[in-house]
């Protein structure tokens, strides 16, 4: 089982208290008619899917109910670092310095 | 190729089983290829043997990092079913059923396709509403399915529990007798052993590193492990790791990876006829003819590569049987797994060209793609060879994700398949 810090609640808890929201850093369109349908389908569709450092969103369902964001590693599945929705992502020197 | 039959197995009895042959050669691979195909699963393996058998293009490899049908193919519980809603998927699924029924004549392989059927019960009245529009879409696709009472569904299925007081109890069900399941490993063989027959190289411990493109654009070969390998046209079939592979040839995909788990119980003695789904309580059980019992349910909640998957829902799913047949309570578990599967955001596969020149793809199986393995396998060869859609898979483009004319089979089953 997965343990996840809730960066809200300050607590390290399973993975049953939370739920995976996706991929994170996605931002909404500024300006939704004027989008063609290719930027639609990048925005709704295409996901990086990527093997390795994954930015994700997940939800303290059955705690505080908040999103944050996560780093992990989806080969091993281990979870870098969590951070407050709204604050901007580590960066790669960060990442590599977590990693360790 | 030796031919297996009655009396090959019982002159090789005769002498102990000990002068059985290797089934295919170990191959290395040339310096080109008409086809290359990325990923030695059923559906690679399958889409080189229609290739050199319906197409006459001989000249293909599949190459595969690890050793052929260790991925999902490998990895499946083998349910096979076409009760899908929409037209589209029910003309897709029902093609590979209709080529599982000749397939172990067609391959000379027993790949065991046993038409025990497939019941899935309904819960609520929703499921019950839900069940009978799948029956009737089906009925009007020549694709079969029937709505059984649950004293119905007891009698095709003895172990079941259809108590009123149970916790989500059994409302009735629908059944698709033509389906069942089949012999995965045998399925991968099968189509190994005859394409390499036909002259396919399958190269396996080879893992393509990056698919090159030339300064037109087009695909020009792959690179991999072993070098570099030239190709005219490239099918990537790598299911959970299509993105990755993609990736390298500038093609984004709408698709995530999740870990898909299944377990297996201690042999016993036949005891559950067919396979029997639910959505409700959400998992799913069918018995293999060694005996054990085989279950699974829906996907890990989080995208992964591990192969793996977390524990609870492994207790999920084994709460949920345990609450349809009460009597498998003591039974010990033997094995868990996991493979990767990639998901669409509408649950249907991606089937054809690319924007890239000779490049083809085939994956977004995600949960349910063993049971299409020869229909996908044939119309991808068929695309392959023509460079053009068949008309059987022409709908499952990349492009309807920005046309918007989805195959929304997630809407319709909402669950794993
Ligand atoms: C636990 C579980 C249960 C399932 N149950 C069912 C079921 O009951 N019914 C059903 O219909 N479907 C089921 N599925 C789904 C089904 O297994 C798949 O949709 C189907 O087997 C996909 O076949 P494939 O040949 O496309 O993929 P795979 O068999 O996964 O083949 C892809 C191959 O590509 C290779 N590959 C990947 N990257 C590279 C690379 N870079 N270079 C070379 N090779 C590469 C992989 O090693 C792999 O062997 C289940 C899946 C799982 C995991
Ligand atoms: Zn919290």
């Amino acid at each position: 089982m997965l343990l996840i810090h809730c960066p809200y609640c300050d607590e390290t808890l399973p993975e049953l208290e939370f739920a995976y929201a996706g991929e994170a850093h996605i931002d909404r369109p500024e300006d939704p008619s004027a989008m063609t349908d290719e930027e639609w389908r990048d925005f709704l569709f295409i996901r990086n899917n990527k093997r390795g450092t994954h930015f994700e969103r997940w939800r303290h369902i059955n705690g505080c109910a908040r999103f944050f964001n996560a780093v992990r590693d989806t080969v091993s599945d281990k979870f870098l670092t969590t951070y407050k929705a709204g604050t901007p992502r580590p960066s790669d020197a960060e990442l590599e310095e977590l990693g360790k | 190729m030796t031919h297996f039959s009655a009396l090959s197995l019982l002159s090789n009895a005769l002498t102990g089983h000990k002068n059985w042959r290797e089934q295919w050669p170990d191959a290395q691979p040339k310096k080109a290829y008409d086809v290359i195909v990325i990923g030695a699963g059923g559906h690679g393996l399958g889409a080189a043997y229609y290739l050199a058998k319906e197409f006459g293009i001989t000249n293909v490899a599949v190459i595969e990092k690890g050793w052929l049908g260790g991925g999902n193919t490998g990895r499946n519980t083998t349910i096979i079913r076409s009760n899908y809603l929409y037209d589209e998927s029910a003309r897709l699924f029902d093609h590979a059923v209709d080529l599982w029924e000749g397939l172990s004549q067609e391959l000379n392989y027993n790949v065991m396709f046993s038409q025990r059927g497939v019941m899935m019960l309904a819960h609520n009245v929703h499921d019950v509403q839900s069940f009978k529009r799948h029956i009737h879409a089906n009925r009007l696709n020549g694709v079969d399915n029937r709505w059984l009472t649950p004293e119905e569904a007891k009698a095709f299925c003895p172990p079941l529990n259809i108590e009123s007081n149970a916790r989500y109890p059994v409302m009735g069900a629908a059944l698709q007798q033509r389906a069942g399941t089949a012999r995965h490993d045998a399925v991968a063989w099968g189509y190994a052993r005859a394409a390499s027959a036909l002259g396919v190289d399958i190269i396996q411990n080879c893992p393509v590193l990056a698919i090159r493109r030339g300064t037109d654009g087009a695909v020009e070969g792959v690179e991999t492990t072993k070098g570099f390998i030239k190709a005219g046209k490239i099918a990537v079939s790598a299911a959970g790791n299509t993105s990755v592979v993609m990736e390298t040839a500038d093609v984004r995909l709408p698709l995530e990876s999740y870990p898909l788990q299944a377990l297996v119980s201690e042999p016993v003695k036949p005891v559950l006829p067919c396979v029997v789904m639910s959505n409700t309580v959400h998992a799913y059980i069918s018995q293999s003819d060694k005996g054990e019992l085989v279950i699974g349910s829906g996907t890990d909640q989080y995208t992964s590569y591990s192969q793996r998957g977390g524990l609870p829902l492994i207790e999920h799913t084994v709460a949920a049987i345990c609450e349809v047949f009460p009597m498998f309570r003591r039974m010990r578990m033997l094995r868990k797994w996991g493979g990767i599967v990639d998901v669409t955001p509408d649950r249907s596969a991606i089937l054809g060209k690319t924007p890239v020149k000779g490049l083809y793809v085939n994956c977004g199986w995600g949960t349910g793609g063993f049971k299409a393995t020869p229909g996908a396998a044939h119309t991808l060869a068929h695309t392959v060879a023509h460079d053009e859609p068949h008309p059987i898979n022409a709908p499952f483009t990349l492009e309807r994700f920005q046309t918007g004319r989805l195959i929304d089979e997630a809407a319709a089953a909402a669950v794993a398949h």
